[in-house]
């Protein structure tokens, strides 16, 4: 199983903006490279990594083969109010990963 | 009359010379691949594509194409009204042009994004965000990569 790593401030203060980041592990299989046998290995990637607070979308981010395997993003939201985040990966041959973390905002 | 046709002849040069002096000045100064404009195309419409508001933060020298890292920041108040919507990033020389499209708002608070990349070569990395006005503005950084990505068997 898929092991996404999340790093957030577990409290902040309203209105701050707090940075988040996630790690996940993940071949990222191009689609572009060949095996030893000369036959092409076909493309397995995430394409979609959707973040949520509370139910909003706050962070969006549309995947292609050029990002690395094990797919990193750094990326900021307002601390609004105390809750949770979730994070989700959707990709190739029904891949689908969903994380949550905790957000206390004083 | 041979003096009138080297005079003529030295006008047709310098009209030639000057024309293509346009030219250059039109186009980018390094060969931009038709992909890599198509796939902006694709993303921008017809709008115009304005240098500068966008920071672009690569290495300018790469040991490992199978992971650059990179930062995009784009200058903006970040408030319902005048927000990034969406900062895209495009390469010339990968096997495809789009790398990635990030999608934000104002709940965003800053409109700052880092990730890594893949970069099958030595080339310019463009970054192009996109305003909730409906403008676009760009920033391009060139990479130098020692090993690239892509080439080596499973």
């Amino acid at each position: 199983m898929a092991n996404a790593l999340i790093n957030v401030p577990d409290r902040t203060r309203r209105g701050e903006i707090v940075e988040i980041k996630t790690l996940i592990s993940h071949p990222m299989e191009t689609g572009y490279r060949r095996s030893q046998l000369g036959a092409r290995i076909p493309r397995d990637i995430i394409r979609l990594f959707v973040c949520t607070y509370n139910g909003t979308e706050v962070f969006r981010a549309e995947l292609h083969p050029a990002i690395t395997a094990n797919p990193f993003f750094v990326f900021s939201t307002v601390a609004t109010e105390s809750g949770t985040l979730t994070f989700q990966w959707t990709g190739d041959n029904g891949f689908s990963v969903t994380e949550t973390a905790a957000i206390t905002v004083d | 009359m041979n003096r009138a046709t080297s005079r003529r002849e030295f006008l047709a040069g310098a009209a030639a010379g000057l024309g293509l002096g346009a030219v250059i000045a039109v186009t980018p100064a390094h060969a931009t691949p038709q992909e890599m404009q198509d796939a902006i195309r694709k993303v921008v419409g017809s709008a115009p594509v304005t240098k500068g508001r966008v920071k672009l933060e690569l290495p300018p020298l790469s040991e490992n194409g199978n992971t650059v890292p990179l930062t995009v920041s784009v200058e903006s108040a970040m408030t319902p009204a005048d927000h990034v919507r969406a900062i895209h990033v495009f390469t010339e020389l990968n096997p495809q042009p789009e790398v990635v499209t990030f999608r934000l708002g104002p709940r965003a608070g800053r409109a700052r994004v880092s990730t890594r990349i893949r970069l099958a070569n030595t080339q310019t990395v463009t970054a192009i965000g996109e305003l909730s006005d409906g403008s676009f503005w760009s920033a391009t950084a060139a990479v130098v990569v020692t090993l690239a990505a892509c080439l080596e068997d499973a």
